[in-house]
């Protein structure tokens, strides 16, 4: 067995003509091969649709929560609100508050793409843009404001389709779900109607008579 | 034969030895990258980067000529001249139309060959006078290649000097017949492989290894300089590659009317060129043992072999 094994190695190695021509034939098939070279200024290269270019903010879902600040790993996104109260809109109705955006800003000399801040948005106002040109001469400026972000968005792709035998997406089962407490305690009314929003927990709250205080109820369905 | 005849003579070798080192650096890179999977130089000049090397040269033009304090100043900036003047003169001695060569002298072969190994001691000369451990490290690689690779070139080229009957380029020229392709193959690869290492091109760049001795006696050269050194290694390719299409390829014997001669010399010597470029991509770098185990194992014996094969033939009369 060994003697058998040990033979045609000898004649590979010792000769050197088959390994030798065997190279020679090697760079001439890749030579007579289209070439991999991507001629990316002037071809644009052709991206998987969720790659991480740069981190877009769509500004109307943002809360001003500051959770994605609170995550991001090495601190690079600003965030700075105020507060403003929005008087009510039926009379005797409560006046209420809200956060306004001041300033959104990543700087992307810090951010390493750990895309942290996108999975814990709760609001969907950060995406992920496959856009990835927007080198500097200077680092300092790599601190894009909420204008830059804003602008980012019209570059970020619409979500993939789903697999063929997938199940629904989460919004439209819980869509479905038949509505808390039916045959429990408010009788078979809410089943009839259907959830208008993707947050089914606040709509059933809603469809309670009983105001709620610890949660956000719907500001236009003062009921 | 004039002042005038002798100026173009001069002007015309001088522009053959500026563009046909480029011609071939240029297909080098191209060959090269395609072989690799790239597509090498695609902007300079605009079509496919031909204007590359010119950029190259327009570049070494402006670096600043350095010359190391621990050199032998004069051997030092004479020996990118040692290097490059040889293969100019080499240049001149190929016949590559029918009776046309810019010196035709009685003895060409032996000039040629006489020459061309002057083209090493520039290696030489820069390695020992750089002051430099690499580069003197590089110069004894040549030195130890020197003594492999010139014995066999010398034996392959004087069979064909013996097929022929004349010691004249362009006499042996004149004398190929198709017969020679078989006759002399052992000696055309002799020369082959010896000439490529007189090159000091891969696989037999131990004197150059980049890798290892960073560019061995180019080290310390800097701007025109080295660019001279770099265009030695090209002209040297070229030279050598029409010397092989003369010699083993028959030159301008061809499929086509006598006015095309020049042609089907220069397309042969392109084809050896590509065949030395292709070697370099393909094979990796031999260690200066092996090419010495290479030289006097094979080649010289091959080469003697073929020398008796020839006189065996000249007086059969083959």
């Amino acid at each position: 067995m060994t003697g058998q094994e040990q033979a045609p190695k000898d004649t590979r190695g010792r000769g050197g003509l088959p390994g030798v021509l065997k190279g020679l034939a090697t760079t001439a098939r890749t030579a007579l091969r289209p070439s991999h070279t991507a001629e990316y200024p002037d071809v644009p290269p052709v991206l998987p649709p969720r790659s991480r270019g740069v981190i877009a903010l769509l500004e109307e879902n943002c809360t001003s929560c500051m959770l994605c600040a609170r995550e991001c790993p090495d601190w690079c996104i600003y965030i700075d609100s105020h507060k403003e109260t929005v008087p009510a809109t039926t009379p005797g109705g409560r006046d209420r508050q809200r956060n306004v955006l001041d300033r959104f800003a990543i700087d992307f000399s810090l951010c390493m793409y750990c895309g942290i801040c996108i999975e814990v948005c709760p609001f969907d106002a950060l995406f992920w843009s496959p856009q990835f040109e927007y080198a500097e001469t200077d680092i300092r400026d790599l601190l894009h404001e909420k204008e830059r972000l804003g602008d980012w968005m019209a570059t970020v792709p619409p979500p993939p389709a789903l697999d063929e035998r997938a199940a629904d997406p989460a919004e439209v089962t819980a869509a479905n779900r038949p509505a808390r407490g039916t045959g429990l305690v408010g009788g078979g009314g809410a089943t009839a109607r259907p959830p208008r929003t993707v947050r089914p927990r606040t709509v059933t709250r809603a469809a309670d008579d009983e105001p709620s205080s610890e949660e956000q109820p719907p500001a236009e369905d003062p009921s | 034969m004039t002042t005038l005849d002798l100026v173009l003579r001069a002007a015309a070798v001088l522009a053959a030895f500026l563009v046909l080192p480029l011609v071939v650096g240029q297909v080098e890179h191209k060959v090269m990258a395609h072989m690799q999977g790239r597509l090498g130089p695609m902007y300079a000049g605009g079509f496919h980067g031909w204007a590359q090397l010119v950029a190259d040269g327009v570049k070494f033009v402006q670096k600043e000529d350095i010359t190391p304090r621990a050199a032998d100043r004069r051997v030092f900036r004479l020996a990118p001249a040692v290097a490059l003047v040889p293969y100019l003169v080499a240049l001149a001695l190929v016949p590559v139309h029918p009776g046309v060569a810019a010196v035709d002298v009685p003895g060409s072969v032996v000039l040629f060959l006489a020459v061309t190994s002057v083209g090493a001691l520039g290696t030489l000369m820069a390695g020992w006078s750089s002051g430099n451990k690499y580069s003197l490290l590089g110069g004894l690689r040549a030195a130890a290649q020197l003594v492999s690779y010139e014995l066999p070139l010398v034996l392959a080229v004087a069979s064909v000097a013996l097929a022929g009957g004349s010691l004249s380029l362009v006499v042996l020229a004149d004398r190929w017949t198709p017969w020679w392709l078989l006759w002399q193959l052992p000696g055309a690869v002799v020369f082959l492989v010896a000439a490529v290492a007189e090159l000091q091109r891969p696989p037999f760049d131990m004197p150059i290894a980049d890798a290892e001795l960073v560019l061995g006696a180019w080290t310390e050269y800097t701007g025109l300089r080295f660019a001279f050194f770099l265009l030695a290694e090209y002209a040297g390719i070229v030279v050598v590659s029409l010397l092989f299409a003369v010699l083993w390829l028959g030159g301008w014997h061809g499929p086509a009317p006598e006015a095309l001669g020049w042609l089907w010399t220069l397309l042969k010597g392109l084809v050896v060129a590509v065949g030395v470029i292709w070697v370099r991509v393909s094979w990796p770098r031999l260690r200066e043992d092996q090419l010495q185990r290479l030289a006097w194992l094979w080649l010289v014996p091959l080469a003697v072999l073929q020398l008796v094969l020839t006189a065996v033939g000249v007086v059969v009369g083959w």
